[in-house]
């Protein structure tokens, strides 16, 4: 049987692990990745909720699984053509592949933190996203962060609110706050830590005691209510408003850092290659994907699929498991497809 | 003074910059379970003084935690300590001991 | 502060309005309250910047404070506003304007409510024609009479006598601007610079040199709440609500409050000799107040319009430790003089605030 290709559009842990699995399976993938180098967001952290596992050392070991498979890296999908079974895939770098499947790993975009004008990130200097407070746990280098006394989270920031027009879930960002909120705890023991929600989503295996761990051993205060609103004092120092809604009262408070849980959305340009592919959109936005019970992998497209993220907001092990789940769909498909080949070749 | 017929009201925001939690602070140090209530509301559905009263465990911590100490201790006093909190909390507080507690941290300061 | 990050939001709230020919409406209550500042928009206007500016004696109330105190429902109100848009295209003009917060509210309102609700507006047109005998053409634009100054704040900061500054110590004014609720609380894409960082204030003070207040209860509304004033027995919370303004903005020391609403200013100022005599406390300097002015008013003094004539006279907080800083000449006996120098009276001294 000729070689089977496989682009995989995306080199994020969802990229990386579907490879993998291929290359396992005996087939030919090909990693294409826009960015300077593999990992996607979980590059970018530092820990891994539930129990503040080493993402570094997660990404060495999907980097490791990756090893001798073809990666092009600054790389992306220009044009594609499909010709009976074959895709004929051109690159940025003028390069044509024929393709006997295509798997878009394409992850999501982090919310864009200054489309919610009221909480003011990138006006106010100490409102901050998640991800920037992820970075400065592994560089230590963030001048807003500065001996906080008093730090807030706000879940759900750009997630489950009409107003920005994603009324999901983003799945994560829960876990993640108070994955953050021991962390920095952790870091400025005399901080007093507040974490503004309006349901905690503690779903996962481990997530129930993070929360467990994070009122007991950490001292973080939940508050129930969102907040409506940011903005500075004389001191540079950030006044908030929110409602505890268990006690039916508005509050106020003053702040050091703010730290925005900004959830996920599409990720820019995929739908380029939704376009390309003839490939739908959910009503969130995110790719739709088949079924989601039976066919989570499969597009309405014959041998397009998809994997994490892309379909909706995903935990990393959520990812991890649809990625190997895919790998088998792809090798079933080819395996079909050749067997028709042959039939036809007769 | 004129009287205008109106008055400047308080604000009904807490503000939490000038709630002094010293008491409740006390009080979380000595029963350090207070913590993990997750506000389920359990030991206020099954409270038998609250089939009749205003009285309300999760409330009480709730208030105690925004500086509402008054309205709180009000609410402490309808208390009848049958222990049905104690048995449902699925966090497993000791919910007599936090009121027993309560009831001395709060009115030792207010005998002082 | 990150300057830039509000600059990003202000360039994406611009809104496209004409730069001439405009049929302007007036508010009820500003020409009582603040009886220079309409008349000096359309001196500025028509005389000073040579633009079209039409009104009609005809025009009535836009029906916003019956509308905000429940006494009509919305389609009487609906009604009323379909009326003046029939003046507007009697009077051959497509460009509608108007001096009221309120009223751009109610305008904005009533417009976006007929373009998801045709039927509405069908039946509004019939009511019209049924009471009136009119039939109405909708503006192709509406502009708030505070964006056409904020679009020509660079022509008046060039034909300007004085500057929002200092003229003793050259240092900028610290201004406070106040955005009337229902300027773009409820449409944010309406208003110049959206709904959390309006600009359209901010551009004036920066044009003519004054120095911006953001203080943390900046987005609260000041108070008057029209059921909130309109009941006696409800005032408190009218005037709870401005106290906490006052309070938020007291450690910046403000020299000056500009605002874009017929209520704000009017409650922004009386409100602080209330607050001065149930408390005591006063929030200028030296026992005075803060002025709290239109923006009208604001652009007539930096083009050198007598304060008397702008009605400066008419505040509650007195204007003249203002009109000390920026440097302007003025006549204090003057001050309560009214047109052919007829004695207007002059008011009572109140103990706990200085009123001259």
């Amino acid at each position: 049987m000729k070689e089977r290709n496989i682009l995989i559009i995306g080199g994020g842990p969802a990229g990386m692990e579907t490879a993998h699995q291929l290359k396992q399976l005996g087939l030919h993938p090909i990693i294409i990745e826009r960015n300077d180098k593999l990992g996607g967001h979980l590059a970018q952290w530092d820990r891994l909720f539930p129990s503040s596992d080493d993402a570094e050392e997660l990404l060495e070991k999907l980097k490791e699984q990756v090893e001798g498979i073809e990666v092009k890296l600054n790389t992306r999908v220009v044009n594609i053509e499909r010709q009976g079974q074959t895709f004929h895939v051109t690159l940025s770098n003028n390069k044509t592949l024929d393709i006997d499947a295509i798997i878009l790993c394409t992850g999501f975009d982090l919310f864009k933190a200054e489309k919610k004008q009221e909480y003011g990130y990138g006006i106010y200097n100490n409102v901050i996203t998640n991800a920037e407070l992820e970075k400065y746990f592994k560089t230590h280098q963030d001048e807003r962060i500065n001996d906080p006394k008093r730090i807030g989270f706000v879940h759900c920031v750009g997630s489950r609110d009409v107003k920005v027009n994603n009324t999901y879930c983003s799945k994560v960002c829960c876990a993640t706050a108070l994955k953050q909120a021991c962390e920095i705890k952790d870091e400025f023991p005399e901080a007093d830590v507040y974490c503004f929600y309006m349901d905690l989503r503690m779903f996962g295996k481990g997530y129930e005691d993070l929360y467990l761990k994070a009122q007991k051993d950490f001292d973080i205060k939940c508050v129930r209510g969102r907040v409506c609103e940011v903005s500075e004092n004389m001191e540079g120092k950030l006044v908030i408003k929110a409602e505890d809604t268990l006690l039916g009262t508005p509050m106020k408070m003053t702040l050091d850092l703010l730290v925005l849980m900004c959830g996920m959305e599409k990720a820019d340009g995929v739908e380029r290659l939704q376009a390309m592919l003839n490939l739908n959109s959910s009503s969130d936005g995110f790719i739709e994907n088949s079924n989601p019970f039976t066919e989570m992998n499969c597009t309405k497209e014959k041998g397009v699929f998809v994997v994490g993220s892309c379909t909706s907001p995903k935990t990393l092990p959520d990812t991890l498991s649809e990625a190997r789940s895919a790998a088998m769909e792809v090798f079933n498909y080819l395996n079909d497809n050749g067997q028709q080949t042959t039939d036809n070749s007769l | 003074m004129i009287d205008f017929g109106f008055s400047i009201s308080k604000s009904s925001h807490i503000n939490m910059d000038n709630v002094d939690l010293k008491l409740f602070n006390r009080l979380e140090s000595l029963n350090p379970d207070i913590k993990t209530c997750m506000s389920c509301g359990l030991c206020t559905a099954t409270c038998t003084a609250g089939n009749f009263t205003d009285v309300s465990f999760r409330q009480i911590i709730l208030m105690l935690q925004r500086g509402k100490e008054k309205e709180a201790l009000q609410k402490v006093k309808k208390c009848m300590m049958c222990g049905k909190c104690m048995l449902v909390c699925s966090r497993g507080i000791n919910t007599r001991n936090i009121l027993l507690s309560i009831t001395r941290i709060y009115n030792e300061e207010q005998s002082l | 502060m990150i300057v830039e990050g509000k600059q990003k939001i202000w360039a994406d709230y611009q809104k496209d309005i004409p730069d001439d020919h405009y049929f302007y409406v007036r508010s009820c209550i500003r020409q009582s309250f603040f009886p220079g500042s309409e008349v000096t928009f359309l001196d500025i206007t028509r005389n000073k910047l040579n633009k079209d500016f039409y009104e009609s004696a005809y025009h009535t109330t836009c029906g916003g404070i019956a509308y905000h105190s429940d006494s009509i429902p919305q389609e009487t109100a609906m009604t009323i506003i379909a009326r003046q848009f029939a003046l507007m295209h009697e009077c051959g003009y497509e460009n509608y304007v108007c001096s009221c917060i309120t009223s751009f509210g109610c305008y904005t309102e009533t417009l976006e409510t007929w373009h998801e609700f045709p039927e509405l507006e069908a039946k509004i047109r019939q009511y019209l024609w049924d009471s009136c005998k009119k039939e109405f053409a909708k503006p192709k634009y509406l502009a708030h009479a505070s964006d056409i100054i904020y679009k020509f704040r660079h022509e008046i900061a060039k034909q300007a006598k004085y500057k929002l500054v200092n003229a003793k110590t050259g240092k900028p004014l610290k201004v406070v601007e106040h955005i009337g609720c229902h300027y773009s609380k409820m449409f944010p894409s309406k208003g110049f610079g959206g709904a959390e960082y309006p600009h359209v204030l901010v551009g004036m003070i920066e044009a003519w040199g004054g120095e911006v207040v953001d203080y943390p209860e900046r987005r609260q509304c000041c108070g008057f709440g029209f059921r909130q004033y309109l009941v006696q027995a409800n005032r408190g919370y009218s005037i709870s609500n401005t106290h906490k303004k006052f309070e938020s903005m007291e450690p910046y020391e403000p020299d000056l409050i500009i605002t874009n609403c017929p209520g704000c200013p009017y409650f922004l100022d009386r409100w602080q000799y209330v607050i001065a005599e149930q408390t005591g406390k006063t929030y200028g300097k030296n026992g005075y107040g803060i002025p709290a002015l239109t923006y009208e008013e604001v652009a007539g003094l930096v083009m050198g319009y007598d304060p008397w004539d702008l009605g400066l006279q008419m505040h509650q907080v007195a204007i003249e430790p203002l009109l000390e800083k920026m440097g302007i000449e003025y006549d204090p006996k003057a001050k309560y003089k009214g047109l052919n120098g007829k004695n207007l009276g002059s008011p009572e001294n109140p103990v706990n605030i200085k009123i001259v």
